[in-house]
């Protein structure tokens, strides 16, 4: 087959994006200038940045081989972080039941409600680092303030996912025991509890992985754990020996997200 | 000129779905491949434009041998064959010229392609086909708020940019109405004429097979059974074909006076 | 969970715990229960905590709450100003990432990786990028280009890479193999049917994913400065170590702030891409 065909001169476009031409041009002028702008009033050092490159190499240098002769530094490092995962994690969930049943807007009262959302947000806001550095000033250096850290971080994802749950829940079964005339507490107990247990069990194992890496962290600002031995390793130029916590890091972390996955997958 | 000798393909260590298959399909011409399910119909067509690997046997479209070739060579032997899928096979998200032009991607340049500047020539043809099917209206919407039948449309265009030397299509109808069907069989007929092109036609609707096409091709257990004109497939021959399937089911969803008849022969 | 029939309906899930005692699952319980306590117990117990301080811990909490009170507004403009700065760090180091991850996870997925030694090129990548923490990946920029935003936007472009990369990646192996199929039956080649087939499946997917990571870039980027890498969590510092607490409160409700601005931002762009 090969006919040719008549010219109509019909041309075609493809259609843009954004059908508005002026809001078109309007956001990419304003993509390219914004862009543009923050390039150019971020302060970067170029003078230091030039040394970047034989730093580089001198820091792969020192890097090269990890060394793990300080083995049990460590060891010390990873139990610690290990320990305030477990704990946080406990006394995170602990309180995140309370609290998200203060954030569920079909069981708590409305100013209950606020104060419980508020709590959320706030927990949820700040990254765990900055919530150490103020746990680091007020308990002091250490694992507990690593483990208050986490605790505040595990309120805010698994209050929240918890409060989530609760609201999605069904409300013929709330109804069936309250007409039993059960009491408020029997109510939650025998009602609200067996519906969301399924996801409190999923989400605990989550947030114990979670809670295991923000652990490696929180210690670069004093919070205790394996992240202090970084910083320190990294402090005093010991480079080889920041290289082999590391991989210990990624390693820990692939391991520890695997068996979670196939908990969860599991329980699931 | 389609010439297939002696074709076997088997999927792993199963055994042949296509056993020692021969055809010829001369051009200009019309056929429609009939057969019960698993019969080795999508397999055929597939292994004509190597989208399935034929395990042995010889393919040969106008005197190039299609099974042995590799890479480059390949991708130059597809663009000369058309295919329409009975899912249409379309991207959603495109515009239905995008689509369209799709058809054309064994001849572009890479930048053309990437920048949507296609030649004024394709544009051309592209309008002029989509104007024959009734979809040029649609050129700038997307595949995906077409209704089944304007998609199918869209794949039969887009097929034909490709100014194909043959069209396969695999079971074209089967997801259309039976109106939007018959429409579509029409639409085949007639390019398959007015382009001077053969087309080879999955179809489980024997009674739009032997509407809308000259010669059918019956397949059983990846075998050709049957092979000749419409008038010649009596009941002997279907039940033949379709042993074990009722006649009354052939004809498909609706039923037609016309099988009727045959049947009651 | 041992119920042979699952039972469908609003009451499943009660349904399902009612099953669950069985004395084979109320011992796996028990069994469960025991490890819990005893690694709690194992914790706390070997655990290096000075427990005076934990006791104080209340007291010394609500005094640093009393002196953060009421929040100063001395410096605001410094503070405005370097939260802009943040939010520069996050969105650049976003828009690079974007473009970056695009190749790796095109190598990085199954149906488009060239070979295998790409493939496992791809993943090893994703990994690294994955497992390093965006603050780690701070310390290292910060040794080698030194304190500043350089190194925070660095820090943030590697630690994204491999969160895009993986959800890139899983959406491409997660296309619709019908439009690939007809791209290959008229003769397009791979680069071809990468523009026409895979990327605008993807699309959604690459918006998406994209807005959900400068949300948490967002707040990556505020504690960058903790180790130098730029952003107001230099000035957070400079402030605690200083212990001008009232400014610490403002800064912590700009984060705040900010933090929120930058969820509702993402939650209206999502829904406007979708
Ligand atoms: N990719 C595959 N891998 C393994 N076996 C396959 C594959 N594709 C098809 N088959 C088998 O090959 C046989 C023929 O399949 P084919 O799709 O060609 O039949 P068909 O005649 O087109 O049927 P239908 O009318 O249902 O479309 C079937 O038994 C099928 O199970
Ligand atoms: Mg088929």
């Amino acid at each position: 087959m090969s006919s040719t065909v008549q010219s109509t001169g019909r041309t075609w476009k493809k259609p843009p994006f954004i059908a508005n031409p002026v809001l078109r041009w309007g956001l990419l002028i304003a993509t390219v200038a914004y862009v543009w702008w923050a390039m150019t009033s971020l302060p970067f050092d170029w003078d230091r940045i030039q040394d970047g490159v034989p730093r580089a190499i001198r820091i792969f240098k020192g890097a090269f081989p990890p060394s793990f002769i300080r083995g049990e530094l460590l060891f010390d490092g990873f139990m610690e972080s290990i320990k305030i995962a477990i704990v946080s994690t406990l006394l995170g969930l602990a309180l995140s039941v309370p609290i998200a049943f203060a954030s569920a807007s079909n069981i708590a009262p409305k100013w209950l409600y606020t104060i419980g959302r508020g709590v959320i947000i706030v927990a949820r806001s700040f990254h765990p680092v900055i919530v150490a550095i103020l746990f680091v000033k007020a308990v002091g250096f250490g694992p507990l303030a690593g483990i208050l850290t986490l605790t505040v971080y595990s309120i805010g994802f698994v209050a929240k996912m918890l409060a989530e749950r609760i609201e999605e829940i069904d409300w013929g079964q709330v109804e069936a025991i309250r007409a039993a005339g059960g009491a408020t507490f029997v109510t939650l107990l025998y009602a609200v509890i067996p519906q969301i247990m399924p996801r409190q069990i999923g989400l605990s194992i989550y947030q114990l992985d979670s809670n295991l890496r923000a652990s490696a962290i929180v210690g670069i600002v004093g919070a205790g754990g394996i992240g202090s031995t970084l910083l320190n390793a990294f402090g005093r130029y010991d480079y080889d020996f920041a290289l082999a916590i590391t991989l210990c890091i990624i390693g820990v972390i692939l391991v520890s997200e695997a068996i979670s996955g196939r908990i969860r997958r599991n329980l699931w | 000129m389609l010439r297939i000798k002696e074709l076997v393909k088997r999927y792993g260590d199963e055994k042949a779905v296509l056993k020692n298959l021969n055809l010829e399909v001369p051009g200009e011409s019309v056929v429609s491949i009939i057969g019960a399910s698993g019969a080795g119909k999508s397999t055929l067509l597939r292994c004509i434009n190597r989208l399935v690997e034929p395990s042995s046997g010889s393919i040969e479209l106008n005197g190039t041998e299609l099974t042995k070739l590799e890479g480059k060579a390949l991708r130059l032997a597809r663009r000369r064959i058309g295919m329409v899928f009975q899912g249409f096979n379309l991207i959603d998200r495109l515009t239905v010229m995008e689509n369209v032009q799709s058809g054309r991607l064994g001849y572009l340049p890479a930048w053309r392609a990437v920048t949507r500047k296609y030649p004024q020539e394709d544009i051309d043809r592209a309008f002029h086909l989509m104007e024959r099917v009734g979809i040029a209206h649609y050129a700038d919407k997307r595949a995906d708020e077409l209704s089944g039948g304007e998609r199918q449309r869209v794949g039969v265009v887009r097929a034909l940019m490709q100014e194909p030397e043959i069209l396969l299509a695999d079971e074209p109808t089967a997801s259309l109405d039976p109106k939007t069907s018959r429409q579509i069989m029409e639409l085949l007929r007639a390019l398959a004429s007015e382009l001077h092109l053969p087309v080879l036609i999955n179809i489980h609707n024997v009674n739009e097979a032997k509407e809308y096409t000259q010669r059918i091709v019956g397949m059983r257990f990846g075998r050709i059974i049957f092979d000749g004109e419409p008038t010649d497939l009596n009941n002997d021959a279907m039940d033949e074909i379709y042993a074990g399937v009722p006649a009354e089911e052939r004809g498909g969803a609706e039923s037609n006076t016309h099988l009727r008849e045959v049947a009651a022969r | 969970m041992v119920a042979t029939t699952q039972p469908t309906g609003p009451d499943a899930i009660a349904h399902r715990e009612w099953s669950r005692y069985t004395t084979k699952e109320r011992w796996r319980r028990y069994g469960v229960m025991a490890l819990v306590a005893l690694a709690v117990v194992w914790s706390l117990s070997t655990i290096n905590i000075i427990w005076p301080w934990l006791w104080d811990a209340p007291e010394q909490m609500g005094d640093l709450f009393a002196r953060m009170f009421p929040p100063s507004l001395d410096g605001w403009k410094d503070i405005a100003w370097t939260l802009l700065e943040t939010v520069n760090i996050a969105t650049i180091a976003t828009f690079f990432a974007v473009f970056l991850s695009l190749p790796i996870a095109l190598i990085a997925a199954q149906n488009t990786t060239p070979n295998r030694f790409t493939l496992w090129l791809g993943r090893f990548i994703l990994v690294s990028s994955r497992s390093v923490n965006t603050i780690i990946w701070a310390l290292l920029f910060v040794a080698v280009f030194g304190p500043g935003v350089l190194a925070g936007i660095l820090a943030i472009i590697f630690r994204s890479l491999g969160f895009l990369g993986k959800l890139l990646g899983e959406a491409i192996e997660e296309i619709d193999r019908a439009p690939i199929e007809a791209l290959e039956s008229v003769g397009a080649s791979r680069f071809k049917i990468l523009i026409y087939g895979i990327i605008p499946q993807v699309m959604p997917t690459f918006f998406a994913v994209s807005i959900l990571r400068w949300d948490i870039n967002l707040r990556e980027s505020t504690v960058l400065g903790l180790v130098g890498a730029g952003g107001i969590g230099i000035i957070l510092q400079g402030a605690i170590d200083t212990f001008a607490w009232q400014t610490v409160a403002t800064i912590l409700l700009a984060i705040i702030g900010l933090v929120i601005i930058g969820e509702a931002i993402s939650a209206y762009l999502r829904k406007k891409v979708i």
